[in-house]
Formats: C-alpha cells, structure tokens, sequence
C-alpha cells in the first residue's frame, strides 16, 4: 500500500529571507530519511509562507520490509554445548538452528528474521528531530529555558498526517495533529485538513501556499495598478522576494506623494521608499521616478482606502525627514566636515576616517603617479570621500553613504569628475553591481579598497573561515573586478606593498574571479596564473587566448608534452645554464624541433597572445616526432647536455603566456 | 476618537483583565521601558510575572527642540511584561490593538523582524517590530538574555510607541497636535519639554560636570557591589538602590553622547563601563531571588 504524508510547521512570524533555506533543508533532510529508513516515496513539495513550513510526500511505504540476517555462530565441531549456548544468545531453542557451510568449514547459524517498523513509528521517532535540525541562522527557545527546544520562532502548532491518520508526536508541548490554522486576519484558527483538501482548506482562509503564486499574484496585480497610467514599477527582485516571503495573501496597493519631494534625489527616495517601507517605486517610460509607490499588503483589500491612507502618511513623514536633514546638511559644506572625521574610528587599530582620508589621498597620488594621469580631481575626490559620514543624511540611511557624499558634493560645485568619483566610491558593492562609471571613479574606489586591505592585513585583521568583520572579500574582489574590467595597468606586487598574506590573498581572489565569475576552467586558470599574476588586465588576454586555443587539435598533446619535457629537466636536474650549440644538433627530428622552436619563437614573440599560442601548439609534430625517434638521454654527455638544453629553451621561451604543464590533459 | 490618555487607560485595562499588574511608571530617568527594575530585574530568575506600565522615556540624542512632528526627546512607551510568554500571545496583542478601536480587517498588519539588543543592559531578544499600514506601532520581543544571564522562563516583551499609535488613531501628521485630553493638545503638555532639554541636551549641558556625575554614580555602585559577597543578610542587601545609580550612569551616558562629548573611539569603552555595573546587579539580584525560592 502507498501513502501520501503531510507534514506543516506551524510558527509565529519567520523572517522572509530564511524560509527558502529551511525548506530546503526541509525536503533533503526528509527525503534522505524516507531514503534511509528504507520508507520508498518521493518529496513531491516543500512550500511555505511566514507563519508556516509544509512538505508533501508521496508513495511511502506503510511498512518497512521484513529483514533477515544470516546469524553465524560456533564451529559444528564445538559440540552441541557450543549451540545451545549459541542458541540462548539467540533467544531461540537449539532445534531452531541450522548448518551453514563456508568456505572454512561448517557452523552453525541462525537466521533472524526482523520484523519492518511501520512508516508511522519510524515518522513519530524521527519527525521532531528532524525539525528541530533545520538550521537557522539565529534560533531562540521559549519554553524551558536555555535547555528547551530551539526553532527560528515559536512553534504553534503541528500537522502530520500519512494518509488519513495523525503521526503522533510533540515538541515544545505542541502535539501533532490535523487541524492547521488560517490567515491571523482572514481565516479561522482551526481547519481541519486532509492530505488533499490541505491547500484549498488554506486558500479559503485566505492563505496561499505556494510562494510561486504569491509572487504571481503580486505582479499581475501590480501591473494593473498601473495599467493605462504610463508608468510602471521599477524592477526589484530582491524586494519581490522579501514580500513574497513576508505575507501569506499578498495584495499590491498604490499610492502617491506629493510632487514637490521629487526635487530630492531620487536615490534618497527611493532608498525610504525600497529600505523603510518596502515600496516598490514607480518610473515612466524614461525611468524618471513618479510621485507614486505600489505597497503590498498582507491581506486581501482595502476597502476604505485607509491602508492607503496610512501608508501615504507615514512616507510624507519619512520625506520630511530626509528632506529636513539635506537641508540641514548643506549648511556645513563637506570641506569643512573633514576635520570632524577625527571622530569617527576606521577601526580602532588604524584610527580615524581621518587618518583614513590623509591615507587614502596618498594610495591615489600613488596610484595617479603609476598610471601617469592627472591627480587633482582624484585627489579631491579622496578627501572628500569619507566627509558624508558626519551628516544627518548617512546617519539616517547607513546604506546611502558615499551616494549623499556625491550628491552633496555636486550640490557644492565640485566638477563631475570629484562628486561622481565620490557618488561610485563603494561600488562594485556586490558580484551583480557594475565598477565605477568613470576613470575616475575606479581609481578613487581602488585607493580606498587597497589602503582598507593594507591597513586591516597590516594589523592582523585577515578574514577567517566565515568571519569577515570588514568585508575584506568584498573589497578584494571589488579590486581585481576594477582592475579587470578598467583595464588598469598596476601592479599586483605595487599594491600589496610587500605583504606576502595581501598578496596571497589577491591571488585567491583572482583564481576565484576568474574561475567562478568568468567561467574559465580552473587549470587554465592556473597556467595563466603560473607565467605571472602581476598585471590583471594582461591576464585576463592570456586567458581569452588560452580558451580559444584549447580546443584545437595540437594542443592538448602539446602540453601532455611540455609535462614530460618538465619532468625529463627535473629528473636530470638541468639548471638550464647552457645555450644550445647548433654544431652539436643531429639531422632528423633533432634538427626539425629545432628549427621549429626558431620559427616559433619568431612568431610567438608578438604582443598578440593568440597567434603566439596558436604558433606554439603547431610544434606538436616536431615535438612528437622528436621524443618518437630522439634519444634525450643520449651516452655522449655534451649531445645530452645539448638536448636538455633545447627543452628547458623550448619550455622557457614558450611558458610566458601559459604554463602549459598546468594543463590537465585527457 | 480616543484621547490620547483614554487610549493608554484602554491599554491599560486591556492588559490588567489578562492578570497584569498595572504599576505607574519608575521615578528614575531611563532610556526605555525596559530598564525599569519592572522589566530588567523582574524578567530574571524562576517566578512568573506580568506587569504593564507607561515609561516616559529619554532619548536625548533624538530630541528636536519640538520641531519634527514624529521625533520626541522624551516619549512614553506602554510596556508589557508576560513571563512566561502565553501561547497565544499574538492572538491577544492583536486584540489589544481591537481593544483601542483599530478594525483589523480594515487595516494591514505585518510581523518584520527586529530583534532586540541592549548592550549596555547585556541583553538580547528575538522578535519584530510590528507594522500596521506601514508605521511601526510596537516593538515585540522574546527575551533570551538580560544583564548576561539566560532567562529561565521566556518573556514576551511587547512595547506600544504610545505617541505613533495615537497619532495614527487621530490621524494627525503631527504627534504635538494629538489630542491629550478634548480642548488640550499634546503640545500644550510636552511642548516645553521638548524645547527646553533640547537646548540644554545640545547646547548647555555641562559636560565637566556630566562625567562628574557619571564617575560618583559609577564608583558608588561599585562601592556597594564590592560589598555584596561578604554581606550577611542578603535579603536585605539594596540591591534597587544599586541599580538606580546604574540607571543614572545610563542616563549620563546618553546626555553626554547628544552632547557630543563621547568619541566613537571612548564609546565602546563607556557602555562596558555601564554594562558590567548592569550584569552585577543583575546577578546580585538573581541570587537574591534563588535564595527566596530555596
């Protein structure tokens, strides 16, 4: 017989963004212990809303099967008083023993039959544990004190049926059952469900399970608000998913705000609007920002308009504010906020935001130095880029700083060169966001990422496992990204200063950057990296080459034997002193590899990386032929020394763009 | 349309029906509900409790010389205590929001998290705060940790923004025109309040004389903490009086942080100061409490 099971945590309010993970976690944790207990059956869902997390599973087992085990015990030759004791281990009579034959001889044995558990006994024994496993990033316990049950939140209620029966069980003094409860609002405080009624019963007390159909109903109905209105709302993801997560009716409203806010930067409003009170803002055609905001609610109407209303309200509030503090702000000019950065601790080891400042400027006059460019305007901008830190603005909105640096600077005058440089300092703030817009910008937020990465590597404060109090991945990588894809020609080992942990540090995320970001494939990765990481652009070049080269025919084996060619070197221990003397080249393969390694080198000498790999991989025939038909390790020892000569030539000259025997080869 | 003052009796009796004590507010400056001895001390040790009460409470830093319509230097929190927290906790604070006439079926009301940390109180909890049409109206919270001691019997601590939740119900933009009792407006009551300790909080504060304050309240908590161990009759040890020399230093602190006496760098160092004499007397009165129940 096969039965379908159901299973739904019932909590108070989960915070949106770790329901997809617990179930997740939910479904494998359920499926390896279906899969282990030997129950059959497949997940066939993992769903859920704040106040609830609920599995479906069908085609278990109502049993387990019957098990026997072959029991083997004394030699028969031990004599019927070895079996009866054998036998009363067994719990059974000495009649009910056999004889099994090995290959050492006979013994006796027994086979134990072991009745399968009912999939209702093993889901009580497991049910609790397996809820109570799901991690979660910060747990609490409400009954019985530290020692009590952990769980995201409160767990309310439970319910676990397979097929039409309840699976008993308890946690926290809450027994499983089969009523579930509905929407706090809309819906009843006690259903009761089957296995298939489970999601109508839920959606007829106004809560819709599947998140797919929540997100669903938020982007019709958003859609409509705004039908024949010319706008639309500004796309964002990331907020799509928090209100899918964070309402179990989802309702979009619209709402409007008086026009005169527009004169503030969009980024302020948007940032109240998206932040604050979790908008989505509203843009016509062009983008341009539209004194309107779609809200969602968590419930199914607003019929009065008053959710509206309130929500109208408190953004007027909100807008007052932000307004209150640029007008505020602009009495002190940025300029003059610098010296009040001695107040504001960097970390407590590396000082100041002003200390940070005066080091900052010096990383950029530095870098403007290497690169040759003009460093008025970066130097400016460096010295007024911490400055929006002090102002009213920041401190209300953390996540604006550098943005409100930007436009304040802007405000005050400064060219567009400084205050965008300012605006894009933090940039890129995450793998998805772009590096600054502007030549500028990219040498200002690299200056402030290297003196942040010096600094803290300097006093000991490199990130450890999962613990990266400063973000200095982040910052790294924000590096190598500015480094790349600005195409700037700094030297790794110019920015890392001499710390060998920095610089090993930059390496990893380099490998990183370029294997998991652009797709390259980790051994090219690593012969690029291996013929010298110091220029990121340039590395990039080699890669690109690389990739393209890889698939023709000659160069796999070709680098198969550019690895023998290094491991030949390394048994005879060549230093590769010597130059090649032609005299002492025989005709034949010899001399055929030889003049193609001329020919090649010629034309692997151009700055183009991919004609030069493209001329290596055509050695293939001659190095081939060469190991067929030439003897390296020849008995004259000058035409041996000659001829590891001309491989540590032939490896050397040809390793500058890859490190071939990195190459992991079929 | 509820008065301001009739909305906090509504409160009040609401939670007094469901077995709470209704205590008027503590007679000491404090930061919030939660540092009155009702909640810190109380939500300690093994003994379930209930309280409510109104806390005027002093965010120097926030004031605004009266001028913002939603920022207040000095506003009151209803603060509830129910320890241990009822299962159906949510089911009857959503009731309470019924009880002062707001129609939930018309409204929208989302639970967003928002736990809570005082780390000059050495505590933590879990929770949201609660939003009701987009305006936070309460802050609710689990209890798992207060002056560094685990709880033994969770509390839910549900604290109303008294001032916000009023505001809404009259729907004014403005919390000085709420209307505290028909013919006198909030204003009227709190005005001065406002004005005249944001003058003094940001302009005229002494700052010698604040840390003054500070060190003697400091070093006479200290003092009478050193003598706890050896003291005899532990009963009657003032561990209350300890504690409000705490509340002082809290107080100070926060006078002098809007004073912008206190670097970012001495910050750190200055609530330690405060948090250690916090889970002193936290831990002199647990114990205080386990040789009752012993």
């Amino acid at each position: 017989m096969s039965l379908s099971f159901l299973l739904e945590i019932g909590t108070e309010e989960i915070p949106d963004w770790m329901i997809v993970s617990a179930l997740n976690q939910l479904r494998d944790h359920f499926q390896s212990m279906l899969d282990g207990q030997g129950l059959g059956g497949q997940v066939a869902w993992a769903d859920g809303t704040p106040r609830r997390l609920a599995l479906r599973a069908d085609g278990l087992a109502d049993r387990q099967a019957d098990s026997e085990d072959l029991v083997t015990g004394p030699a028969k030759s031990a004599g019927t008083g070895a079996a009866a004791g054998f036998a009363r281990k067994m719990g059974v009579s000495a009649d009910a023993l056999s004889v099994t034959t090995t290959a050492k001889g006979e013994y006796f044995s027994f086979t134990k039959r072991t009745a399968g558990k009912s999939a209702r006994d093993i889901l009580s024994a497991q049910l609790p544990g397996l809820i109570l496993g799901i991690q979660w990033p910060k747990a609490m316990y409400w009954v019985g004190g530290k020692t009590g049950p952990r769980f995201i939140r409160p767990i309310r209620w439970l319910v676990a049926l397979l097929g039409d029966a309840v699976v008993p069980f308890e946690i926290a003094g809450v027994k499983s059952g089969s009523l579930t409860r509905g929407h706090r609002i809309l819906g009843s405080g006690s259903i009761p469900v089957t296995i298939e009624s489970y999601r109508d019963a839920l959606q007829a007390n106004g809560v819709i399970l599947r998140a797919s159909e929540r997100r669903e109903k938020i982007e019709v109905e958003r859609a409509a608000l705004l039908d024949q209105t010319g706008l639309r709302v500004h796309p964002d993801p990331d907020l799509l998913e928090k209100l899918v997560y964070i309402t179990e009716f989802p309702t979009p409203i619209t709402g409007v705000f008086d026009e005169q806010f527009l004169e503030l930067p969009s980024e302020v409003l948007v940032t109240v609007m998206r932040h604050h009170q979790n908008y989505f803002s509203v843009e016509d055609a062009e983008g341009k920002l539209a004194p309107r905001f779609v809200a969602v609610m968590n419930t199914n109407a607003d019929p009065e308009g008053l959710v509206r209303h309130g929500n109208e309200r408190v953004l007027r509030a909100r807008f007052n504010d932000a307004r209150f503090f640029w007008t505020v702000d602009q009495q002190k000019r940025l300029e003059d906020r610098v010296p009040d950065l001695a107040n504001v601790t960097f970390q407590a080891k590396l000082g100041s935001y002003l200390a940070k400042t005066e080091r900052n400027v010096a990383v950029v006059r530095e870098l403007a130095a290497k690169l040759d460019t003009d460093s008025g305007p970066v130097e400016r901008a460096a010295r007024l880029l911490k400055a929006d830190l002090p102002t009213e603005m920041v401190k209300e909105f953390p996540e604006l700083q550098g943005i409100v640096g930007g436009l304040y600077a802007k405000a005050q005058g400064e060219p567009e060169e400084v205050w965008r440089a300012i605006y894009d300092h933090y940039k890129p703030a995450s793998m998805e966001d772009s590096i600054p817009s502007s030549a500028s910008g990219r040498l200002v937020a690299l200056a402030d990422k290297i003196d942040t990465l010096r600094g803290c590597f300097s006093v000991g404060l490199m990130p450890t496992g999962s613990k990266d109090p400063f973000a200095l991945r982040r910052a790294a990588q924000g590096v190598v990204r500015i480094l790349v894809e600005g195409k700037l020609d700094l030297p790794l080992s110019k920015l890392t200063a001499g710390d060998a942990a920095l610089h090993e540090f930059l390496l990893d995320r380099i490998r990183y950057y370029f294997r998991e970001v652009r797709g390259f494939a980790y051994d090219e990765v690593n012969a690029v990296i291996a013929s010298g990481a110091e220029n990121l652009p340039d590395i990039e070049a080699r890669l690109l080459a690389l990739k393209s080269v890889r698939p023709t025919a000659n160069f796999e084996p070709l680098a198969a034997s550019f690895k023998r060619i290094q491991n030949i070197l390394r048994q005879a221990s060549h230093q590769g002193a010597g130059a090649v003397d032609e005299a002492l080249i025989e005709p034949g393969p010899e001399r055929v590899l030889y003049d193609e390694f001329k020919r090649v080198s010629a034309a692997a000498g151009t700055s183009e990386y991919l004609p030069g790999l493209e001329a290596i991989a055509s050695l293939r025939p001659a190095v081939d032929s060469f190991f067929d038909k030439v003897l390296v390790n020849a008995p004259d020892a000058r035409v041996r020394a000659n001829r590891l000569n001309l491989l540590h030539g032939i490896l050397t000259e040809f390793s500058t763009i890859a490190d071939f025997s990195e190459i992991v080869t079929q | 349309m509820d008065s301001f003052q009739q909305t906090i009796f509504k409160l009040k009796n609401y939670w007094s029906e469901r077995g709470a004590i209704v205590t008027e507010p503590y007679d000491a400056q404090v930061g919030a509900g939660t540092m009155s001895p009702e909640t810190f001390l109380r939500v300690l040790g093994p003994k379930p409790y209930r309280v409510a009460y109104v806390q005027p409470s002093r965010r120097p830093a926030d004031g605004r010389y009266g001028e913002n319509p939603a920022r207040l230097y000095k506003h009151q929190q209803l603060q509830v205590i129910l320890k241990p927290s009822p299962d159906d906790v949510i089911d009857q604070y959503l009731a309470s929001l019924e009880a002062i006439g707001i129609d939930l079926k018309q409204h929208d009301i989302k639970f967003e998290e928002d736990n809570w940390e005082s780390p000059t109180l050495g505590a933590w909890g879990i929770g949201w705060q609660v939003m009701l049409d987009g305006l936070e109206i309460t802050q609710f919270t689990y209890f798992q940790q207060c002056g560094g001691i685990d709880l033994d019997l969770v509390p839910a601590e549900l604290t109303y923004g008294l001032e916000r939740l009023t505001a809404f119900l009259q729907g004014k933009d403005s919390v000085f025109d709420i209307e505290w009792t028909p013919g006198v407006k909030y204003a009227d009551v709190r005005l001065a309040d406002e004005v005249q300790n944001s003058v003094y909080n940001f302009e005229m504060a002494g700052i010698d004389a604040l840390w003054q304050l500070f060190a003697v309240n400091e070093s006479e908590a200290q003092r009478l903490i050193a003598l706890w161990p050896d003291y005899k009759d532990k009963q009657r040890f003032p561990t209350l009086a300890v504690y409000d020399h705490v509340l002082s230093c809290s107080n100070l602190f926060n006078l002098l942080d809007s004073r912008g006496a206190i670097s970012v760098t001495e910050r750190v160092g200055v609530i330690a100061r405060v948090r250690k004499l916090a889970v002193a007397v936290a831990h002199i009165w647990h114990q205080q409490q386990g040789e009752v129940a012993a």
